[in-house]
């Protein structure tokens, strides 16, 4: 068994998401929704597709540990990407700035 | 022997008592890091783990009792607590701090608690005792785990019993043994059964539910003797009558077990006498809890005021609040008795002249209510055979809630969400909150897994936070699955889960310190900073509270409120126009009807608002469809003001007494994109006949004639049904206008989050409202009409906002991968079968709340 590879992906300007707020991507065959909390450290990446009933987490409202999807209100951690209120998951991905840039790794 | 304590810094803490209050103390203590501070010895008298008192009449019923053990061996162990069981203390000598047991065990501590309990009473009676310590064979007490075992062991052989007390524990044991086929007599020496819950009229229909059981019922019989040939035979009352018997059970009352309190020389009255940190008069290092603690003169005998005195103990003792006091306990209880279910608090009837008295009595049924009120509060309730109401009543008991006018509305379910079914009843797999797919059997798992507020359990399994309608049925089945041991939400008032304030002193806080925005907020205010479940709620308060001075943070907003369109199952949206009073015209129509062409809307419905919602639109046509529309926004996304519906009034109506169609219009006009607490719906009729249903809306106004208005507030027709309550009736058409403004006014500054005026209507109460705003008793009303216009002043039209967005991306797609939409489409001139064409396959089953577009948002 190999180690599945990761390769890294620029999404565009950083400032393209707005503080507070997430902004979804198609990369690579996944959707990720790349977030910009108030509070804490830089920008955070997890699946863009609540694990629920497919809602948009994008468009979650967020604070510095978790995101709330917005149609049944399943919260997602923002370190690990648990469920805060159910036993369901979503992934989150290695993201960082780079020269103004997003750049994730998947 | 003397114990060796091993020096490891903590304290020696002994609990004399493993019964329910000490082993909830323990538990108490635990949790708050007891265990670092203190090495734990208990003793209990019992030679058993924990176990729970209250199931033992489940017991002696045969019912399934497994869970009766609270904590086993195990937990003491897993603990590293030492159990001495079977062992008792007989001797606490204070000066030296040591405790004696009567297996020649002597500790030294350095903190103790005692934990006693009571031990059934037995009245003096000739043939009970066979000497000191025996009881005649066939007597019984029926307070532990082996008198319960005894009795059962002793009915499998014996045919009649009779049970002297006939209160709570008379009752159980009475119904527990019939359970068993004996035929069984309960004497109660006074006139009425459960003398402490109930008065003479509820206890005589007790009597009759019990009597129809088949147990027979003998009152003011005072027993005297009790016949016995080795082995009990018969009982003798004071009148001279008999009943020949071979079985009988004392439960006459209890008697806290305080002879280790009175030979250690502590202050004894009733029971142990303590202060509010539940220490002993005489001595800081020596607690009481539970039955054998006597706390400003009352000693209780019921499990919640146990379960308050554990935590304040815990809270002391551990130094958690060293200013933790307890004040005595309002007791409310709610119990099944021989399968009838009874909730009984404060008082049972009224004492006082001016106090108010309600009573509801259907003896054939079994069914007995009544309430005591006393300035406004409710201070006693009684329930027998139908507790529908007890949550609502409890908690007004506890916390001192206005009372609805109407005060039968205290005893049925007029209006509201229904508790018709006992939460005890219901099976695990009944959904409760079918928003969120919630079942019974989901919130008891959180209850069990540790769970014990009711906030709680709504924030782990989200039911009641979908429409809210199953919040009372979720508040029973959290009573019920904890034993009655919810604990208070300390939360429940907060205007928000993280800031510890409730609406007012946020509001007033906000003012004083200037906060504008969400996030300043936070950081003055909420103590764990930033909370993504409180933003919206503090949005909507900020905005009423500073209008166009208002920060706005768009992460602050829901979805729906940043692209101001109602988002979708399927993470499209919903867009409905302004169309005033449900009135529109052929242009308005043909631009919609060509928005729809342009952007391939897959519905368009008429919605139950008398607008037209135009559903599926991705969120990257947002702007283009409102250009195109070149219409207001209607608001069907917010919580805020959201339609005003109308009748065709005088115009065209030959019943018209009133232009309700203009008012309407220009109600939606002046009062259009208000924010407020949750969505408010309107409508206005031309005539009583009512065709605009403005009877059942949050402010509905009818044309009486003769430019006559009559306003009603606080109606519903949605996940509850109430009829409006008549505010007032008023002459002339701007007045009523002005009416309902200065209503509208008073609802978005004091209703709580999400409180729709169904609820806040009958919590503020009519006659308070009508003093308040008509009368303006308070001289509020001119502040209230001037704050209001200033907020009508600031309105600007959000769909605006499609021409030049506010941040990037603010109508960029979310699920870039998925093609829209992909909920079922159905098409208004195709007939299909079953109405879904057979191509669109719903893509997710969860409930749809997000697709009712003028009310779900």
């Amino acid at each position: 068994m190999s180690a599945p590879e990761v390769s890294s992906h620029r999404l565009g300007p950083a400032h393209a998401i707005p503080v507070g707020e997430g902004r979804a991507f198609a990369v690579d065959g996944r959707q990720i929704a790349v977030f910009r909390p108030r509070a804490g450290s830089g920008i955070r990446a997890l699946d863009a597709v609540c694990p629920h009933a497919g809602g948009p987490l994008a468009d979650a409202q967020i604070d510095h540990m978790k995101i709330v999807c917005p149609l049944h209100g399943y919260a997602f951690s923002l370190s690990d990407g648990a469920c805060l209120n159910g036993d369901l998951a979503v992934r989150t991905y290695p993201v960082r700035e780079e020269d103004g840039e997003i750049v994730v790794d998947v | 022997m003397v114990d060796l304590l091993p020096d490891d810094g903590r304290q020696h803490l002994v609990v004399i008592g493993n019964g329910m209050a000490g082993a909830r103390a323990v538990e108490e203590i635990l949790e708050r890091g007891g265990a670092e501070r203190f090495r734990i010895t208990m003793f209990g008298d019992e030679p058993y783990g924990n176990y729970n008192r209250i199931m033992l009449s489940h017991v002696l019923a045969g019912e399934d009792a497994e869970e009766i053990y609270l904590n086993p061996l195990g937990w003491y162990a897993d603990n590293d607590i030492t159990l001495y069981a079977g062992v008792r203390v007989v001797r606490i000598d204070r000066f030296s701090r040591k405790v004696f047991a009567n297996d020649g065990t002597i500790l030294g501590y350095d903190k103790l608690i005692i934990a006693t309990g009571s031990r059934t009473f037995f009245p003096p009676m000739d043939g009970m005792w066979v000497d000191d310590k025996t009881l005649t064979p066939g007597v019984f007490g029926f307070r532990t785990l082996d008198d319960t075992n005894a009795m059962l062991e002793y009915a499998q052989e014996h045919r009649r019993a009779v049970v002297i007390g006939g209160g709570l524990l008379g009752l159980e044991a009475a119904y527990g043994l019939q359970q068993h086929g004996l035929e069984v007599h309960v004497v109660q020496s006074g006139p009425v059964l459960m003398n402490q819950q109930l008065d003479e009229e509820a206890g005589a229909i007790l009597r009759r539910v019990v009597e129809r059981l088949g147990i027979t019922v003998h009152l003011g019989k005072r027993t005297t003797a009790v016949r016995s040939a080795g082995t009990v035979s018969g009982v003798l009352f004071g009148d001279g009558s008999s009943i020949d018997c071979d079985m009988v059970v004392l439960t006459a009352g209890i008697r806290p077990n305080v002879g280790l309190g009175v030979v250690s020389g502590l202050t004894v009255e009733r029971a142990i006498v303590t202060d509010d940190q539940m220490r002993a008069v005489d001595d800081p290092d020596i607690y009481a809890v539970g039955e054998c603690a006597q706390h400003r003169g009352e000693v209780y005998g019921l499990v919640a005021p146990l379960w308050e005195q554990a935590t304040v103990l815990a809270d002391h003792i551990t130094g958690a609040d060293p200013k933790a006091a307890y004040h005595g306990s309002r007791i409310a209880t709610k119990l099944k008795v021989a399968g009838v279910d009874l909730a009984s608090m404060g008082l049972k009837h009224p004492e006082k002249e001016d106090d108010e008295f309600v009573r509801f009595s259907e003896p054939r049924r079994g069914v007995y209510k009544s309430v005591v009120i006393r300035d406004g509060k409710l201070v006693g309730a009684t329930l027998l055979g139908d507790v529908g109401k007890v949550a609502f009543l409890t908690q007004s008991f506890d916390r001192g809630l206005p009372l609805p006018e109407e005060r039968v509305e205290l005893l049925f379910e007029l209006a509201g969400p229904s508790g018709e079914q006992g939460a005890a009843e219901m099976d695990d797999s009944v959904q409760v909150c079918n928003c969120n797919g919630v079942s019974k059997g989901d919130l008891v798992a959180c209850v069990r897994n540790g769970t014990r507020s009711v906030s709680g359990v709504m924030a782990a399994t989200r039911a009641g936070k979908g429409c809210g309608a199953c919040k009372g049925l979720v508040c029973d089945i959290v009573d019920w699955a904890t034993g009655g041991d919810v604990e208070v939400d300390v939360s429940a008032g907060w205007y928000v889960p993280s800031i510890p304030m409730d609406k007012p002193t946020l509001m007033a806080a906000c003012r004083e310190r200037g906060l504008r925005s969400v996030s300043a907020v936070f950081s003055e205010l909420a103590p764990d900073g930033e909370d993504a479940g409180s933003k919206m709620a503090l949005a909507s308060l900020l905005k009423v509270l500073w209008n166009d001075e208002y920060v706005d943070e768009r992460d602050a907003r829901f979805i729906n409120d940043r692209v101001h369109a109602n988002i979708q199952r399927d993470g499209t949206f919903s867009v409905v126009p302004q169309i005033k009073g449900g009135v529109t015209n052929a242009e308005q129509l043909r631009r919609i009807a060509d928005v729809a062409d342009k952007y391939a809307i897959p519905m368009i419905k008429i919605t139950g608002g008398q607008r037209i919602d135009l559903l599926g639109v991705r969120k990257e046509d947002l702007p283009g469809v409102w250009a195109d529309l070149d219409m207001p926004s209607g608001y069907a996304y917010g919580k805020s003001f959201r339609t005003v519906k109308t009748c065709v009034g005088t115009d065209f109506c030959r019943f018209g007494l009133g232009d309700s169609t203009g008012l309407g219009r220009d109600m939606e006009q002046r009062y259009q994109g208000l924010d407020s607490p949750a969505k408010m719906k309107l409508a206005v009729a031309g005539c009583p006949r009512n065709c605009s249903e403005a009877l059942v809306k949050d402010v509905g106004v009818v044309a009486v004639g003769e430019d006559r208005w009559e306003v009603y507030v606080g109606g519903a027709a949605g996940a509850s049904v109430r009829k409006g309550d008549l505010l007032a009736t008023v002459t002339g058409r701007d007045t009523a206008l002005r009416l309902c403004g200065t209503f509208m006014q008073y609802y978005r500054e004091n209703a709580r989050w999400l409180e729709r005026t169904y609820d806040f209507v009958p919590r503020v109460g009519l006659d308070e409202l009508k003093a308040l705003l008509v009368d303006d008793r308070d001289g509020i009303v001119a502040g209230l009409d001037e704050r209001m216009q200033v907020a009508t002043d600031a309105y600007r039209d959000p769909w605006r906002e499609g021409r030049e967005p506010v941040t990037s991306g603010q109508f960029a797609n979310s699920l870039p991968l998925v093609p829209l939409p992909r909920v079922p489409v159905r098409n208004g001139s195709v007939a299909s079968n079953g109405g879904l064409p057979a191509a669109a396959a719903p893509f997710a089953s969860g409930a749809g709340t997000a697709d009712r577009t003028e009310s779900g948002a």
